[in-house]
């Protein structure tokens, strides 16, 4: 079977590999990212939480992940081809790694600015929300730039217990010994790593317009 | 097969012999080390050339950004069904999983020795090029010292990132860890999977915590850097640890 022949018939699969590789990465993201929001703040304001939570954070980051994806059915009772195992484990992760960069990120806010809306008559919650958070925007997307691309080819791995995603097509195609699909595979989690990274680049451009427009980091 | 994951790590049988713990154990240590090496030689030189020069970085943020996002399994077995063709032995296997492995680990090492000796402290280096001091020296007498932390921790990266896909090698018929998740899987075995995936953590746990014990001795005391970031406030990375030690 030639290549084009193959992508051909296979396309309906493909779109859903995609659809669930999609899915399996940009969930963890979001669900990090509120778990990290509170965690941040707290380690940020405390310090004697701060290197607690980012050596925790570290710990957490040791296990390889598809050590994980299989011991994490045996603590929630899940399966062990549940798309579930792979979301939380990547939620974990994400986390860990966003912690940190949340509270790094609201301790880079000048402290002059913090006295400032103070001293308009801000409360705590309002100047996080309106004051902190904004200002830590492009640390805290600068984090999960990183966090996004690493859960693209994290999510992968998966695929050696069954769960189906772009990786999917890496263990088929190694099984038939046909190069088609590994590389399909691979191309399209580079296009969704370099769209999911541009999308997050350019939500924190637009949530931060009065920073100078600098080539990115 | 119905034994408990305990069971399955106490038994003596999976102790012994060529395919027991201790020696998947080695095997693992083996290619993991082969590649860290492999890493360190590529990595470190070139990250404290670009560092000390200053040239060539734009290229190190696009290489290390674009290399993780590259998916592991998939790379590993194109260079599978690329390379078995025309290597009969072991080797088919374990040159795929070295090139692999490598590709993961450069990044962090070349990534965080650049950064490390491009922030060190602009007065530190002047120091010592006023002492007359040449370019060889300063690199290796300063910039290294003063780098060393941040070199380390890439090193930490990398060797963590290594342990955990060489687990992966055992798809492609290696040994090491990974065959206890991939013959476990195979016989729908899970207490042999899930004692597999607990030593394969175990085992990253343990060179995490060498390496930070290696670091402490390594690192010199007069860098009280690693110290004042843990009690004072955290700083922001790159750019305000640079202002930081300026201050």
């Amino acid at each position: 079977m030639t290549a084009a022949e193959w992508l051909r018939r296979n396309a309906g699969e493909i779109a859903d590999l995609t659809a669930w590789h999609l899915w399996l990465s940009i969930l963890p993201l979001l669900i990090g990212l509120l778990v990290a929001l509170p965690l941040g703040r707290l380690a940020h304001r405390s310090r004697r939480l701060y290197p607690m939570l980012v050596a925790l954070a570290g710990l957490v980051y040791t296990v390889p992940s598809l050590a994980l994806f299989i011991l994490l059915p045996k603590l929630l009772g899940t399966r062990i081809l549940d798309p579930v195992n792979v979301v939380i484990a990547l939620s974990v992760y994400t986390t860990a790694l966003l912690v940190r960069v949340v509270a790094d990120g609201l301790a880079a806010v000048p402290a002059d600015v913090i006295q400032s809306a103070h001293a308009m008559g801000y409360r705590s919650h309002q100047r996080l929300i309106r004051i902190e958070l904004p200002i830590a925007v492009p640390v805290i997307a600068a984090g999960l730039r990183v966090a996004a691309v690493s859960n693209v080819s994290i999510v992968s791995m998966a695929a050696l217990l069954g769960v189906p995603q772009l990786g999917s097509l890496f263990t088929q195609g190694f099984q038939l010994h046909f190069f088609t699909p590994i590389v399909t595979g691979v191309v399209l989690s580079l296009v969704i790593a370099l769209v999911l990274d541009g999308l997050i680049l350019l939500a924190g451009h637009s949530l931060t317009p009065w920073q100078p427009r600098r080539s990115a980091r | 097969m119905s034994t408990s994951i305990t069971g399955w790590l106490t038994d003596p049988v999976n102790w012994s012999g060529p395919d027991g713990i201790p020696a998947q154990t080695l095997a693992h240590l083996e290619l993991s080390g082969m590649a860290l090496t492999i890493a360190l030689v590529i990595g470190v030189p070139v990250g404290l050339l670009i560092g000390h020069t200053g040239r060539g970085a734009f290229l190190v943020g696009g290489l290390a950004n674009a290399l993780r996002a590259l998916p592991t399994l998939g790379v590993l077995m194109i260079a599978v069904l690329l390379i078995t063709p025309h290597i009969a032995s072991d080797l088919a296997f374990t040159i795929p999983s070295l090139i692999v492995l490598v590709l993961l680990a450069v990044p962090p090492i070349l990534t965080n020795t650049y950064a490390g000796v491009f922030a060190v402290d602009a007065a530190a280096v002047d120091a010592a090029r006023g002492m007359g001091w040449r370019g060889r020296d300063i690199l290796l007498r300063v910039q290294l010292p003063c780098a060393l932390p941040l070199i380390l921790s890439g090193i930490r990266a990398a060797a963590l990132q290594i342990i955990a896909t060489a687990t992966v090698a055992a798809y492609v018929s290696l040994g090491g860890l990974g065959r206890f998740l991939i013959d476990g899987l195979a016989q729908s075995d899970y207490a042999q999977m899930a004692g597999g995936a607990i030593l394969v953590a175990a085992l990253a746990l343990a060179v995490e915590l060498l390496l930070l014990g290696l670091a402490r001795l390594l690192v010199s005391p007069g860098l009280t850097r690693r110290v004042s970031r843990r009690t004072s406030p955290p700083a922001v990375p790159a750019s305000a640890t640079a202002t930081a030690t300026a201050q």
